[in-house]
């Protein structure tokens, strides 16, 4: 869900930026390094802890063997990443490390991790990793739980009545108990549209704004369907998918309209300043 | 409503354009659809990553970046991207081949597995083996794959046996599945929620995550349903 974390994190440790990631929520699990490893945690912060010490997200850190990590209270987001050092062994389908879960598909056996897993490690031979990288705030997304999230115009925008348009950027809509990866389900003031309330099928993308026949919202997130027939009527920029990614059932989402050589500007600021930590990491600087 | 042009291109998002051909199901817009979505796979511009082609609209998406990279001129990549699909609309090489001989799917359209199939006949004052044979006895199109891994949406079903969604869309229907929602039908790949009337079902795994082409229909195939019991 949160594509930034697992990309920092994987560079944190020297591995290849679309390498597998475990995504957890919280409660998270509890695990025993059985070889020496070099990992970092990245996303939500769960209160980290080696062997019962205090660790922190956005470092390279060094597990000895038999090492146990922890994680002890949810203090911020709802989706920590672990990266390991070499990458987990687990096999490709379709081009991707990902588990399906509808499907049973992809990353480790296609399901959920369960407790008493034993998940094997590339190794990486080299164990040299856990230098003083640093992180530099400006690359950590902004996140909150009550953020203004910056939105293109979709197709159907245009249609929206006056009010709605004014009480979807002037309003908060607060993400709802029926949420998933698929979707956030928004609860707000109902909206209004002049378009058809179904339209035949297109294709949809991660961050698509839909109006339900309901006058509700739904925000698609990262396993959303690849096709849809509601209204679109705006998408969340690319930028601030991570932010929605940490979300929670009951944080509130406000959108600001952007254009989108604007989307496409920050996007661009962004990757330099990744492939310029790419570099220093690479480096050791 | 205003009145919409066709083809209407519009962004969806950050890192996809859509055309849409139209706003009805028919064989001459998605042929369209299918000609662009090739057209670009075959020859595809710099950052292009795929086509995602529905029953009236092809989606392209793109890496922006890499779109940026080819195109420093451009404001944006989403300026590129939709010159470089306007540029390909009037050059489609619409075909129009029927593919050889329809899929045939054995259904099974006994009671334990059509779940709707009686109450369906009912609302349309048909016996059910005369749903069952409205429906057998003709070819359908495989219009695009959606909604779930593999889900083939087809048509047209017959007027006559065109059932609206369900009400209350069912929690759980079981893979294998084939449904009804107004002209179209589809079999459901996967156990998974969903509000079509359920008449039947089939055995051939409409899913195979293991293989190289994972979905068993696609976009332009022609099926045909076979009772099998």
């Amino acid at each position: 869900m949160d594509r930034s974390a697992t990309r920092l994190i994987n560079i944190l440790v020297g591995n290849q930026e679309n390498d597998a990631v475990i995504e957890m929520h919280f409660p998270a699990a509890q695990m025993v390094f059985e070889n020496e490893c070099i990992f970092a945690l990245g996303g939500a912060d769960f209160d980290p802890a080696l062997d019962g010490t205090p660790i922190d997200n956005w470092k390279p850190i060094h597990a000895e063997r038999g090492a146990e990590l922890k994680f002890r209270r949810k203090i911020s987001g709802n989706r920590c990443y672990l990266a390991v050092a070499g990458g987990f062994s687990v096999e490709a389908w379709l081009g991707s490390s990902s588990t399906n879960l509808a499907a049973k598909a992809g990353g480790y056996l296609g399901r959920s991790l369960e407790i008493g897993d034993r998940i094997a490690l590339n190794s990486t031979g080299r164990s040299d990793r856990a230098a003083n990288v640093r992180i530099s705030p400006s690359l950590l997304p902004r996140y909150s739980q009550f953020p203004t999230l910056r939105i293109t115009v979709g197709a159907e925008y245009d249609m929206l009545d006056p009010k709605s348009r004014e009480t979807l950027l002037g309003e908060r809509f607060v993400v709802t108990g029926d949420s998933d990866r698929m979707g956030f389900r928004m609860d707000g003031s109902p909206l209004s549209i002049t378009a058809p309330l179904e339209l035949l099928s297109t294709a949809v993308n991660y961050g698509t704004i839909q109006l339900l026949p309901s006058g509700q919202i739904v925000v698609l997130m990262a396993d959303h369907q690849t096709t849809g027939g509601y209204p679109r009527l705006a998408h969340v920029i690319e930028t601030d998918l991570p932010v929605l990614a940490q979300l929670g059932s009951g944080d509130g989402i406000a959108f600001e309209l952007v254009e989108q050589a604007e989307a496409e500007g920050l996007r661009e600021a962004f990757e330099r300043e990744v492939s310029r930590f790419r570099t220093a990491c690479i480096y050791g600087l | 409503m205003p009145e919409l042009k066709y083809p209407r291109i519009f962004q969806l998002g950050d890192s996809a354009v859509t055309v849409e051909f139209g706003d009805k199901i028919s064989e001459a817009t998605n042929l369209r659809a299918l000609a662009l979505a090739e057209q670009f796979e075959k020859r595809p511009f710099a950052g292009y990553i795929e086509s995602v082609p529905a029953y009236s609209s092809t989606t392209v998406f793109y890496d922006p970046l890499e779109v940026r990279k080819a195109n420093p001129n451009v404001r944006t990549a989403a300026q590129a991207v939709q010159a470089a699909v306007e540029g390909a609309l009037p050059n489609l090489t619409v075909s129009d081949a029927i593919s050889s001989e329809p899929t045939a799917i054995p259904v099974n359209f006994s009671a334990e597995y059509g779940l709707d199939l009686e109450n369906l006949a009912i609302a349309c004052t048909l016996k059910v083996n005369e749903l069952i044979s409205i429906f057998t006895e003709r070819i359908y199109r495989v219009y695009m794959i959606g909604f779930l891994p593999g889900f083939a949406y087809m048509g047209e079903v017959d007027e006559r046996i065109a059932a609206p969604r369900l009400a209350t869309p069912r929690l759980r229907v079981p893979a294998g599945s084939v449904g009804i929602a107004g002209r179209q039908t589809g079999i459901y790949p996967l156990d998974s929620p969903g509000g079509w009337q359920i008449i039947g079902r089939t055995d051939i795994p409409m899913f195979r995550p293991g293989d190289r082409e994972p979905c068993y229909l696609k976009a332009g195939d022609r099926v045909r349903f076979v009772p099998n019991a």
